[in-house]
């Protein structure tokens, strides 16, 4: 479904990409772990078309889309939940909500997708005409991912989703996270720093490494793997 | 207080009243393209003078009415304020080594070409538009024969004012009920979840940049019944503008309004009570204290208010 081959992505003279190549197949929840700085938003981000590769090529279902404008790559159905949320501050729930929904052409459907997100976070619903700002971080994730969805995504990139949130929280967002890929057959495309999380809720993983992938294997056996336990892990 | 006191008060009140109501549009057009493009247009002012100057001609040439001139300078300046963008501001922008500030030295160097492409075209003269109305007024004794006081209403200051709110009324609908509108909106408060959304934010900057252009070549059309018109009056105005922007809290609509009509009223009453030539000192004595005291301007009020509930 998304293919990324020999992906190189420069901030000014500093390269932060230094060749990635990965794979994520239809409904498969993918994972990407690794530490601070390693690469892992800027890979989202190369993917979304906000910091377009200066070489190598991303293919999303079989077309080439690193030459695309980010708007482009939202209508062929690949979302983001960016990393610390940009929730509009002044928009109410409801706007940030149609915000999502912003390049769909099926307008009388979006009621109903707005009942759906509703569903998946009942909080939201009592937040609805509140300023996006004024929502606590975890409503603020909520409505994050909610947004996301509003698009309809075939493919969904998650940036950090814990990040910041208590222990409870981050349960229900990943429990929601597989309840997405399950119900909608939503891909999901996960970048975490909580690893066992991650990797407890992926299939497979990827591990980043100062702008490279230095290993990629089943979820399970990643989280077993010796040096994945010592890096990541903590055991 | 006696009666005439309280006159002089309320006479003063109501012209800034009136004066701030035009404040608000220049500064509303320089706080969207703040919140846009986070840079300030230091051509803001220039841009009116070309709207004046469009207006003026208008007027001279084939008999046009400034107030219809409206449709006229308001369209040519939001091209105007496009083109600008597309070929003088974005391929600034594009280069790495310079960095965004510079574009406000940009934006600097477009006002003095405008204002010297007038002066040459134009000479320098002071110019007034003579039209029929400049010096008619309502009184209100002629509509409430045993009012105590008297207070007026000068006609064409008057129709600028409500032209002035119908226009910043449209535009509160426009930001607020329109795709378009929306996608500003969100661009201004998060330029990476609106990149994200689909929202085409290069195309924003480009609009907003019009529509800002467009807001204070109105405005232009709208003061020049009540003022005179040269070619080098654009800075005072782009400071002004500025002022307000300050004033209100950067990139905030509602602030620039709201400092559009604290700058016009203070500046009115400095006018009255302290001496005419006084008002531009008064206006920088707000900047100033509005800088020490509250420096995230009027939105930053508006804020607290609505998180501390």
């Amino acid at each position: 479904m998304l293919k990324l081959v020999n992906v190189k992505t420069f901030y000014g003279n500093i390269q932060a990409l230094k060749g990635i190549d990965l794979e994520v197949s239809e409904g498969e929840i993918i994972t990407l772990i690794g530490s601070n700085g390693a690469g892992k938003t800027t890979t989202l981000m190369s993917i979304s078309g906000i910091t377009p590769p200066g070489s190598g090529e991303i293919y999303f279902m079989g077309q080439p889309i690193h030459h695309m404008s980010a708007d482009k790559i939202v209508s062929l159905g690949i979302s983001q939940v960016p990393e610390g949320r940009h929730i509009f501050p002044q928009l109410s729930v409801m706007e940030n909500l149609h915000m999502g929904a912003f390049l769909r052409t099926d307008k009388n459907r979006i009621a109903e997708d707005i009942e759906y997100v509703f569903g998946l976070f009942p909080i939201l619903t009592e937040r609805r005409h509140q300023a996006g700002g004024t929502l606590s971080g975890g409503e603020q994730q909520m409505l994050a991912i909610s947004r996301a969805l509003m698009a309809r995504p075939r493919l969904l990139l998650l940036d950090e989703p814990s990040l910041g949130l208590a222990p409870k929280v981050v349960h229900l967002i990943f429990s929601i996270i597989k309840k997405i890929n399950s119900e909608q057959k939503t891909t999901i495309f996960l970048v975490e720093q909580n690893a066992n999380l991650a990797l407890q809720s992926a299939h497979r993983g990827y591990v980043m490494e100062n702008g490279k992938i230095v290993l990629e294997d089943d979820a399970d056996r990643l989280l077993s793997n010796e040096a994945v336990k010592k890096a990541y892990l903590g055991l | 207080m006696t009666s005439a006191a309280i006159e002089v008060f309320l006479q003063t009140l109501i012209a800034g009243i009136l004066l701030g109501g035009l404040y608000a549009l220049i500064g509303l057009g320089m706080t969207l393209i703040m919140g846009v493009m986070k840079i300030i247009n230091l051509a803001h002012g220039e841009l009116m003078m070309v709207g004046m100057y469009i207006a003026y001609w208008m007027f001279v040439l084939f008999n046009i009415d400034p107030y219809l001139s409206v449709f006229i300078a308001t369209p040519i300046l939001f091209f105007l304020g496009i083109a600008l963008q597309k070929f003088l501001i974005n391929p600034v922008l594009k280069v790495d080594s310079i960095l965004p500030e510079n574009q406000v030295i940009l934006t600097v160097g477009i006002g003095m070409v405008l204002a010297n492409l007038a002066t040459i075209f134009f000479k320098s003269d002071y110019r007034s538009t003579p039209v029929s109305y400049a010096t008619n007024a309502f009184y209100l004794s002629d509509y409430w024969r045993d009012s105590p006081i008297e207070l007026s209403l000068s006609v064409p200051w008057t129709v600028s004012f409500v032209l002035a709110v119908i226009i910043t009324i449209s535009l509160w609908f426009f930001l607020a009920r329109t795709d378009t509108g929306k996608s500003i909106r969100a661009t201004a408060q998060d330029t990476d979840a609106a990149l994200l959304m689909g929202v085409n934010v290069k195309l924003m900057r480009v609009v907003t940049f019009g529509i800002g252009s467009g807001l204070v070549g109105a405005a232009g059309c709208l003061f020049l019944p009540i003022y005179y018109l040269f070619p080098s009056l654009g800075g005072q105005f782009t400071l002004i503008a500025f002022v307000i922007t300050i004033l209100g809290g950067l990139g905030s609509t509602i602030g620039a309004i709201i400092g559009g009509l604290i700058l016009g009223v203070f500046e009115s009453m400095t006018a009255t009570y302290v001496g005419m030539g006084w008002a531009p000192v008064g206006r920088f004595v707000i900047f100033v204290v509005c800088l020490i005291f509250l420096p995230g301007g009027v939105a930053s009020l508006l804020k607290r208010k609505k998180l501390g509930k």
